[in-house]
């Protein structure tokens, strides 16, 4: 399992994550960001580009 | 032993290359030399947030991952030049480095003001970490600081500037910042709201000379309106590094022109197959919008040009048998951007400067809209502040 973190003072709600990851990451009906911390190993790959992506590189893997 | 893949630069591209080389399966050795004694670090929050607080490294480094940990970073030191025949880089302690493959990911450096007096102090740039440190140290409240280019940069330090308590006057060749890339309904808008925060424009002008003894204390314009000035910030773009490519067969017209796969091109219009270029030197075709070999400064094309690369890098010096095609995969990313002016969060996508019409879509100008960018009929770009599901809804249009 993965273990993914936002620091949501960081965090602007851009919603590039979205895209690269839609199973763990969706931005709510008030446009902010929602997240599921605990994520399959299958996701890695999805959760590190959201990493790349992230403009306020809020987004962290904690192993 | 094998040579190592050889990464010039060490900034967001280069870093993005040497983890997407162990994504696609590369084991070799990789060494990136990078001008700059830090390791990798994001640009964007040193005219925003960080700029605002505390300028450290640590406040905008990139997480190390563990596949990358046996990286060579060479810094504090500068390619001098590369010789493609011969598949060798030079830096500027003398150390030659064999590759076996070569990613050129040495970006921009900021233009300078031209102008009479310019050997005064109290001039700044803002690119690099350095730039950001010394400059935070001189935005003191009741600061007279001139911005001279009222393009993001420009108008994200302006919106800091004015924050931190400095009287803030922006110079700008234009009739409205921000003008080429949001049209002039949007960059008019945006020009009201930084107004109402205390920014002063001064449109459509230049800056003809500096004033002062030893350190800067007026700018002049071509109006021969004098501005006082404590500090004088210079955003007015930026050049590609790429001389030191010298003495090779390339284009380097304007960074430097890659193919589909980010492969050098030689004047001939041959792919160089070991020699990669990147971000913001990179001047590639992006089907999305037309085959006109453009440099794109977004933040998003760095990772996104590093991660093409370093797929083609690891099948080619892999020898895997998908090489041919991994070769002939489209590469057409969408251009994003973002930019926080006070409270003002803007996010586009595509190349909003192709437009010749923008529109506005949804929301209301004087609060949260959406501009859609046309050019003729052709959908060329989005921009909204706020109402990010209107803006994100627009992206899959570009794919």
């Amino acid at each position: 399992m993965i273990k993914v973190e936002v620091d949501m003072a960081k965090c602007q709600h851009y919603g590039q994550c979205v895209f690269e990851a839609p199973d763990i990451f969706r931005l709510n009906a008030d446009d902010k960001l929602e997240y599921t911390a605990d994520a399959d190993d299958s996701e890695r790959a999805n959760i590190e580009a959201a990493v790349d992506v992230c403009p306020m590189q809020a987004i962290r893997i904690v192993e | 032993m094998n040579h190592p893949v050889v990464i010039v630069g060490a900034s967001m591209g280069g870093l993005r290359t040497a983890e997407s080389l162990r994504r696609f399966g590369y084991l070799g050795p990789i060494t990136v030399i990078g001008e700059e004694i830090h390791k990798p670090y994001n640009r964007p929050p040193l005219s925003k947030e960080v700029l605002a607080k505390e300028v450290t490294h640590e406040a905008v480094a990139f997480e190390e991952r563990a596949a990358t940990a046996d990286v060579n970073w060479v810094l504090g030191t500068r390619a001098v030049s590369a010789d493609f025949e011969h598949n060798t880089v030079t830096d500027s302690d003398g150390q030659v480095h064999p590759y076996a493959a070569l990613v050129i990911a040495t970006g921009l450096r900021s233009k300078r003001l031209n102008v009479p007096n310019g050997e005064l102090s109290g001039r700044h740039a803002l690119r690099s970490l350095e730039d950001a440190i010394a400059l935070r140290a001189e935005l003191v409240q009741g600061k007279n600081v001139v911005i001279v280019g009222g393009g993001f940069i420009g108008c994200e330090v302006a919106a800091t500037a004015v924050k931190l308590g400095c009287n803030v006057t922006v110079v700008h060749n234009a009739a409205h910042p921000m003008l080429r890339p949001l049209g002039s309904e949007l960059a008019e808008q945006m020009q009201l709201r930084h107004e109402a925060m205390g920014v002063t424009f001064k449109l459509k002008r230049t800056v003809t000379d500096l004033i002062g003894v030893t350190h800067v204390e007026g700018v002049r314009l071509d109006d021969e309106t004098i501005l006082d000035c404590d500090v004088l910030i210079e955003a007015i773009g930026s050049h590609a590094n790429v001389e030191w490519l010298s003495g090779n067969d390339i284009d380097r017209n304007d960074g430097v022109l890659v193919d589909s796969a980010m492969r050098i091109m030689t004047r001939t219009g041959h792919a160089v197959p070991n020699v990669f270029a990147i971000g913001d030197v990179a001047r590639f075709a992006n089907p999305i919008f037309d085959q006109e070999a453009r440099r794109v400064e977004h933040w998003n094309i760095p990772t996104e040009t590093a991660k093409r690369a370093a797929s083609v890098i690891a099948a080619y010096l892999n020898q895997t048998d998908s090489y041919p095609a991994i070769l002939d995969e489209p590469f057409k990313p969408v251009p994003s951007f973002w930019s926080d002016q006070y409270d003002n969060h803007l996010l586009a996508f595509g190349l909003l400067s192709l437009a010749d019409k923008a529109t506005l879509v949804a929301g209301v100008i004087s609060g949260d809209c959406v501009f859609e960018y046309r050019r003729g009929d052709q959908l060329v770009g989005v921009c909204g502040i706020g109402m990010r599901p209107v803006v994100q809804s627009y992206r899959a249009k570009f794919i």
